[in-house]
Formats: C-alpha cells, structure tokens, sequence
C-alpha cells in the first residue's frame, strides 16, 4: 500500500468494525422484536384456519360451546366497543379540547393532567371492581352492555384524550394565531382550522382504542359479559358474549372442546385488531398525504 | 367649511398616550406617546427586543390572549378608546389586520384564505359575491394575475413572497382600516423583499399601516415617518427623511449608523 493522503488509518479500520457490530446487534435487537409476533400468528393460523369458515362466525356455539360458531359473541363484541365509543370518544375529545385549547397553565389543570395519566396506569380488573361498584350496582345498570360499555370507556378514556390533546398540539401554533388576529374566536379557530388539521390523530388513537377494548376481558366479566347465552342482545340493557370472554372460556373452563375451537376464536379476535388497525394507519396515511405545512 | 391649513392637526389613526405594559413583573413598555398618522406608512425601528412587537399586539390587544400582560395607559384608534370596557375584541380585530414575519397561510386554498375572514364575520354570501372578494382581495396585492388559475391549489404551494402577499391580501376582505406588519419581509429574499416593499408602498393611502423593520433600508425607502424605540421607550419620531439625515437623539445616530445590535 502506498501512502495516500487520506487512506484509512489503523485506528479508523478499528471503529469501522465497531461500528459493523454495532449495527449488527441493533438490527438483531429489532428483528428480535418481531418474531413473538410472527410466532404467535403463525401458530393461531396453523392450528386455527381449519376451524374458520362462514359458519364458524355467523352461527350459535352448541353442544355445550364444543362445537357451532361464534356468532353471539363476536356481535356481543361490536355492541360493547360500540357503546364503549360512543360514550368515550364525545367526552375524551371535548375534555382534550379544554385541555389543549382553553385550560390555563395552573395547578388545577395539572391536576387534572396528573390524574388522566393516573387513570391510564390503573390495571383492568380494578376498572372492572369499579365498573361492578358504580355501573352494576350503584347506577343500577344490572350486568349489561351498558355497565360493561361504561366500564370500558373509563377504562380506555386516558388514550382517546392524550392522543387528541397530542394531536391538536401538533398543530402549529401560528394557524391559531393567524385566525386569533383576523378576530375569530377560540372556538371558531378551533372548529374551522384546528380540528380539521387534528383529525388523522385523532382517529388514530380513536381507533387504537377500539382494539385495544376489543380484547379486554376483566373490565367486562364481572359487568356485561356473560359465558354462555343462547341469545342475541337486543339492546344495551341486555347481557351478551364477548369475543374475549369466549376464548378463556373454551381454552379454560369448558371439557372436550376440540384443539382447533379456540384457536380459531383467537384468531378471529386478532383478526378484527389487526384489520381495525389497519384502517387506522391505512386513514392516517391517506390523511398524511394530504396536508402540508 | 374650514379651509385645511398647515396647522390643523393631523388626522390620526393610532394615538397612544402614557402606555405602559408589563409581562409578570417585567416591564416592556415604558409611557409610551406616539400619534401615528391616517392613511401613511410608518416604520418601527430599534433593536430587537425594545418592545416593537409588543407595542403592535397592544394596538389589537392580542397580548392580552397571555394572562400575564398588564397595560395601563391609553390606546386610541380613529379618536376612539380600545380599552374602554364596551370594546368587542372581533370588532377591533376586523379594523386592525395583522401581518406575521412568517407569512403563515392556514393550511386550505388560496381562494379559502381569502375568504377565510370574511366568512368568520359574514353569515351567508352568494358564490358570485365571493368570487368578487377573492379577485379584489388578490388584485389588490399584485398577485391575482399569477394565481387566477389555480385558486383551488394550497396556499402553502406558493412561494414564500407570495405567501406574505396573501397574509396581507386575507386580511383586506373585512375592510380593515389599520394594518400592522411584523418585520413582513425577514423571511423574504431580496426580491421577495422588494416586492412586499412595493405592494406595501402601494397600498398607502387607503390604509394606515405601520411596518416594524430590522432593516434600515427598507424603513428610508418604504416608510413616511419613522419611529426609533428603545428599551421600551420612545426616542424619536420624525419624517422618515429627516431621521436618516439629521436624527435629533444620540442614540438614533448610533443605532442608524449600526452601533448596535
Ligand atoms: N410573551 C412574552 N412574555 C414575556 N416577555 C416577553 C414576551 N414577549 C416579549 N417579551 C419581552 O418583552 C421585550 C420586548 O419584546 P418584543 O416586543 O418582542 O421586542 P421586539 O419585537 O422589539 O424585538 C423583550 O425583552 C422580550 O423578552
Ligand atoms: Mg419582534
């Protein structure tokens, strides 16, 4: 080797094979996180597809849940995360609305900052203690989809108000100021340049929150979800199955229940999570692509 | 009729008189007189932070959007108190429009900027009367010609001299009376510069404008009077012409010459 000027020295050959390894092991780490995914899914479709079929969701479990569909269940799913939005996503955004837009910087709002991340730190099965005392019991509610809805919509209200909150943040302040100075008000701002330019956030955690309450089983087995019901609800007073609920109950508490059974009910909750969350990424993407600042 | 000599005052536009304002405990404007004349362009100079903005925010009292401001002292515009207890902030704001040194359109069309105010403050109005305020708003900032196609595209598609021209152009719809600008050219290269100069030297007469610079030049070619502020205070207010020739204060001569920052 001839002596050029700017050839690599010893101690530069000597970080560049540390930086090699370096990366290496990061791409490991990272690569390392996918695969109890990958497990998991690859396990719910070998052992569970066999079982999935058009009847397999759309008729009544029989003999003793061994065998039929799952249909009750995955209704009684709908109508709980339904409910479980209608009350939260109103109040959630209303509150991060206040948060973000109209709170002065004092204690009081702290307070209230500090109690939301509190609530979202609170595990489920004292959500469903609480759902029990207040909804069931106190409010008179009965178990229902009512209780069990309220139950979950406490229980996922914290995320649907940061990630708002976040969102409308996200906005940049010289739009409100922009409409502040041509004489709007707050809540013209809000309504006319704010929200528009929060919403694709504002789904996202929305939608997020759908998944997430799909799957819960605490909060709702002491306040709406029942194990087995031969019927359909008819109404929020009502009891029902729940997707969530089901699978422990085929994978624990019923005998004889065929391998595939609640593999295949596994598999159609992750199913409607990951298609849920699609949509939510999918409508972000779309939403991203169309604005500009 | 009076016949309108040399000695009958000036018509003004803004007058503030003994204007003190504080933010917490620290205090950014200091008795603050300035008469500032109907229909003219004046220009703010001084260093940065001796309150030139804070004087503007004052005039539409969006300071007081912070908790913290306190002001005392008076503010008038067209003889009329904009402190006294009656005044609608919305009202103050339609006569009072203001331009930001980022120009920053909101994130809609062109057309949609345009129409934005005059919305907030009109109930209904036909298509036909809309397009009309559109034309006028752009025709008179100079920018109709170049974006009469293409209306329908994001404001944030345009270039960032144009997009100052529609700040200012968004603002005329709801017939402002007072325009306050905000170092409006800082952000600007030379040429957009000097087009936002022009356009604001064209627009003189039929508003009254007063434009806060950091650039001397700009204030000598683009201004009728001129106000030196330091620290809060008011130095020196004088014909443009004459503060650049023969300032009265010591320390105009030195901030004119660059002995500051
Ligand atoms: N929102 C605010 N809160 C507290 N102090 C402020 C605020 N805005 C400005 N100031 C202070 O007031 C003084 C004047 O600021 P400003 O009016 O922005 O100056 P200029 O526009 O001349 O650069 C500065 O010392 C600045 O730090
Ligand atoms: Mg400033």
């Amino acid at each position: 080797m001839d002596n050029h000027m700017f050839a690599a020295t010893e101690l530069n050959q000597k970080n560049q094979r540390t930086e090699k390894l370096v990366r290496l092991l990061f791409i490991l780490m990272a690569g390392l996180l996918i695969l109890p995914v990958l497990i998991i899914l690859f396990t719910l479709v070998y052992k569970g597809s066999s079982i999935l079929s058009i009847d397999f969701l759309f008729t009544n479990p029989t003999n003793g849940m061994t065998e039929g569909g799952i249909f009750p269940a995955l209704l009684g799913t709908i109508w709980l995360v339904v409910v479980a939005l209608i009350v939260s996503v109103p109040l959630g955004i209303a509150a991060a609305i206040y948060l973000s837009e109209y709170a002065p910087d004092n204690w009081g709002t702290r307070l209230i900052n500090l109690a939301i991340i509190n609530l979202a730190g609170v595990p489920s099965i004292v959500h469903a203690l609480f759902g029990l005392g207040a909804f069931v019991v106190f409010f008179n509610f009965g178990t229902s989809i009512l209780a069990a809805s309220l139950t979950l919509a406490i229980m996922t209200l914290p995320v649907v108000i940061v990630a708002t909150r976040e969102s409308l943040q996200a906005v940049p302040h010289a739009f409100r100021e922009a409409c502040w100075n041509m004489g709007a008000t707050r809540w013209q701002t809000i309504r006319r340049v704010v929200l528009p330019n929060a919403v694709s956030g504002i789904l996202t955690g929305v939608i997020l929150e759908v998944s997430r309450s799909a799957g819960e089983t605490a909060p709702i087995m002491f306040t709406g979800a029942v194990f087995f019901s031969p019927f359909l609800p008819q109404g929020v007073m009502d009891q029902t199955m729940a997707m969530s609920l089901h699978l422990f109950v085929v994978s624990t508490q019923v005998p004889n229940v065929p391998e595939n059974l609640p593999y295949g009910v596994a598999l159609v909750l992750i199913g409607m999570v990951l298609i849920m969350n699609s949509i939510s990424i999918a409508f972000r993407m779309h939403l991203r692509g169309k604005k500009k600042w | 009729m009076n016949i309108t000599t040399q000695e009958k005052p000036a018509e003004l536009a803004i007058c503030a008189r003994q204007l003190n304002l504080w933010y917490g405990t620290f205090q950014a404007l200091f008795e603050v007189d300035l008469d500032i004349r109907k229909g003219m362009i004046t220009s703010l100079i001084g260093p940065s932070g001796c309150g030139k903005s804070t004087f503007l925010r004052s005039i539409n009292r969006i300071n007081e959007r912070l908790g913290y401001v306190r002001i005392n002292g008076r503010v008038e515009l067209f003889d009329q108190d904009i402190y006294a207890p009656e005044v609608e902030l919305v009202q103050l704001r339609k006569q009072v429009g203001m331009v930001f040194q980022r120009p920053n359109p909101l994130p809609t069309s062109i057309r949609e900027n345009i129409l934005f105010g005059h919305k907030l403050h009109n109930k209904r109005s036909s298509r036909a009367e809309q397009d009309e305020i559109v034309e006028s708003a752009l025709q008179q900032v100079l920018l109709w010609e170049k974006v009469k196609d293409r209306l329908h595209h994001k404001a944030t598609t345009l270039s960032l001299e144009e997009q100052q021209k529609l700040c200012i152009a968004r603002l005329l719809p709801v017939k402002p009376r007072i325009l306050l600008m905000d170092e409006p050219c800082s952000a600007l290269d030379p040429k957009g510069t000097e087009a936002v100069e022009e356009l604001i030297w064209e627009l003189r007469g039929r508003y009254s404008i007063l434009v806060v610079t950091h650039n001397m030049a700009q204030a000598r070619r683009a201004s009728e009077e001129c106000i030196f502020m330091l620290m809060g205070k008011v130095v020196e207010h004088t014909p443009t012409h004459q503060m650049f020739v023969t300032p009265a204060q010591q320390e105009t001569a030195d901030y004119i010459e660059g002995r500051y920052g």
